[in-house]
């Protein structure tokens, strides 16, 4: 805003206008917020919706079969699409949400968990207990996800479960290695030996200062890692070792569409863009998370 | 050298971190630590195969005769003799250990043929797709690198931006595209390309886009890290053209964090390959494996994996010489 002569001439003319501004603007975090951060935000809120109130999003009945509208390409009436049987492919995918949503939440959890308890016991023990976990991080590291998910399927038979597990076990040993850098940069900063000078037990410097500290960024790599297990779990569900068919699952309407993608090709892709985005949804706000958290640090 | 002491994805300290120890001996314990992880992966997965759920005897029977019934215990012992299931764990355990040690990997429950037979049958179009794939994926992230990095701000922000977009592609998405735009709208390449060479094109494209931008990812900030060095600014006043300087000195130093991700990447091609085998229905050990879980052929699914575990532990070592190599400080 260049000033004009007239309120240049008069003593706090010119803040007057300034701070009229600040009181209407938006506060300081929101105004951070890239444009790509705040879609990115929109479509995690829009998938979250869908997950707990799919019946907010979309009018029409994910099951409703309908003969006489089978594998319609996308139209005003049906804006993504009909299946084979006539189901509406958007109102599919936005119930699907919930049980994709799920299967990536439980997957990150018991990954996280796992990951938790070893990296924390790595980080805190001794040499020996150290060696062997990093030793046992390093032997899951030689299965790829995939393969360890085939593995558990043809022991155990394909099950909603076998796939969270398999997801969850593949994805455990990045996070505990994660977990144990975290917890050993805590042990040995500053605040950590101050603790310990001024005579606190071993068990309260661990539940007050190491544990929290080491904890809060992960809540970034979690943000990171849901995406990710989603991406996984619904591959697993592609190959037809998932979710059984007739659930809108991402994965197994993926997995569904695989025959008729001569016909129909929005079957195979409009799901595909639900994972996607929302995956890339994640990584975008978990990326800003993280330079939020490491700016903050740094302030 | 603190930069490449930690390797996000690689492998641990052990070979990493600069020694002074001799050449020879650091191999000697490479090859000992890695013997060691391939017998802990080789127990794992002997004690998943423990957890199956019901009898073992009455799963084979049933997967070769296509039946859901039980078997009295006279019908189960020829095929529990057969498979070893009589004797103790113990037992199976030690026998399945020394099978591995000897190249054995176990016998199919739905083919009745060695694992090592029916991998060997499968190997080659596998093994065709995912070099390809690692050769193209390494062009399209030194092509994105060298071209985008620390040019205008739009043209190095669309290529950092291609590489986290590209990296985040789901295989079986960005297969199902091409598919879709190249083979069914264009008809530029089959459907169903089988092994020829047409038909090569979209699946090692598919597997390399998502690949290259993770590799793309990782070097770029090395790259980056790279150009502002002074061996940098002194190759340029001695004349040379950016490109030059881009390719000959810049490269070849900010190569080392990717190289070091090489046994990651090599799951995620073998993970890549089972997808991509499916979408394109493209033989090989993808699709086999695919088949084998759905039909609950454990020892069949348990051998690749075992087979994958084995090339990943190698391709560590290889990573470790390649790095003496490219990086002589580490020599020791």
């Amino acid at each position: 805003m260049s000033a004009t002569p007239h309120t240049a001439g008069a003593p706090g003319g010119a803040p007057a206008p300034a701070s009229a501004r600040q009181r209407l603007a938006i506060p300081e975090w929101v105004r951070g917020i890239r444009p790509g951060v705040a879609l990115a935000g929109l479509v995690v809120a829009f998938f979250v919706v869908a997950m707990i109130v799919p019946s907010l999003l979309t009018g029409h009945d994910p099951y409703a079969v309908n003969l006489e509208e089978t594998l319609q390409s996308p139209s005003w009436a049906h804006i993504m699409g009909t299946d084979q049987s006539g189901r509406d492919l958007y109102a599919r995918i936005v119930y699907g949400a919930r049980e994709s949503l799920l299967i990536g939440l439980g997957a990150t959890a018991l990954g996280m968990g796992l990951a938790i308890v070893f990296g924390t016991l790595a980080g805190l023990g001794n040499k020996w207990v150290d060696g062997a976990i990093n030793r046992g991080v390093e032997v899951m590291f030689a299965f790829p996800i995939l393969l360890l998910a085939l593995l558990f399927v043809a022991v155990f038979g394909p099950s909603v479960t076998t796939e969270i597990v398999a997801v969850g076990l593949g994805t455990a040993p990045g996070y505990a290695r994660m977990v144990r850098g975290q917890v050993l940069s805590v042990r040995d900063s500053g605040y950590v030996e101050a603790a310990r000078a001024l005579g606190h037990p071993y068990g309260s410097i661990v539940r007050r200062h190491i544990f929290p500290n080491a904890m809060r960024p992960l809540v970034v790599v979690m943000t990171l890692g849901v995406g990710q297990s989603i991406v996984w779990a619904s591959g697993i569900a592609f190959l037809g070792l998932g979710v059984p068919p007739p659930s809108p699952e991402w994965g197994a309407l993926l997995n569904a569409g695989r025959n008729y993608i001569t016909q129909a090709w929005w079957l195979e892709v409009m799901p595909g863009v639900a994972i996607v985005l929302f995956s890339l949804s994640l990584t975008t706000l978990g990326r800003h998370l993280q330079q939020r958290l490491e700016g903050g640090v740094r302030r | 050298m603190a930069t490449y002491a930690e390797p996000t994805g690689g492998n641990t300290a052990i070979g990493v971190k600069p020694r002074r120890a001799p050449w020879l001996k650091r191999i000697a314990w490479r090859v000992l630590a890695a013997i060691f992880v391939l017998w802990a992966a080789a127990t794992f997965v002997f004690f998943v195969q423990q957890l199956l759920p019901g009898n073992q005897a009455t799963l084979i029977l049933n997967q070769q005769t296509g039946n859901q019934q039980t078997y009295t215990p006279q019908q189960l012992a020829p095929t529990e003799a057969k498979y070893g299931l009589d004797q103790p764990v113990m037992t199976q355990y030690w026998d399945y250990i020394k099978g591995l040690a000897h190249g054995d990997l176990g016998t199919s429950y739905t083919q009745y043929k060695p694992v090592t037979t029916i991998i060997g049958e499968q190997v080659g179009p596998t093994l065709v797709l995912t070099i390809t794939a690692l050769a193209l994926a390494w062009i399209i992230a030194l092509a994105t690198i060298i071209f985008t990095s620390r040019r205008r701000k739009v043209v190095s922000g669309l290529g950092s931006g291609w590489e986290i977009f590209s990296a985040g592609l789901p295989y079986y998405w960005l297969g199902v595209i091409l598919l879709v735009v190249f083979s069914i709208e264009l008809k530029i390449f089959p459907v169903q390309g089988g092994t020829s060479i047409e038909g090569l094109v979209l699946p090692a494209l598919t597997l390399a886009i998502p690949l290259g931008g993770f590799i793309g990812q990782v070097t770029r900030d090395e790259f980056e890290k790279v150009l502002d060095q002074p061996f940098v600014t002194s190759a340029r006043a001695r004349g040379m053209g950016d490109l030059a300087v881009r390719f000959k000195h810049v490269l070849r130093h900010s190569v080392l964090p990717a190289i070091t991700l090489s046994g990651w990447a090599l799951g995620a091609l073998i993970s890549g390959a089972v997808i991509v085998e499916t979408v394109f229905a493209r033989p090989g050990i993808g699709q086999m494996i695919v088949g084998a879980a759905e039909h609950r052929d454990v020892p069949l699914v348990s051998g690749v994996v075992m087979l994958v575990a084995f090339i990943y532990v190698i391709s560590n070592i290889l990573v470790d010489i390649a790095y003496a190599i490219v990086d002589p400080r580490l020599r020791g």
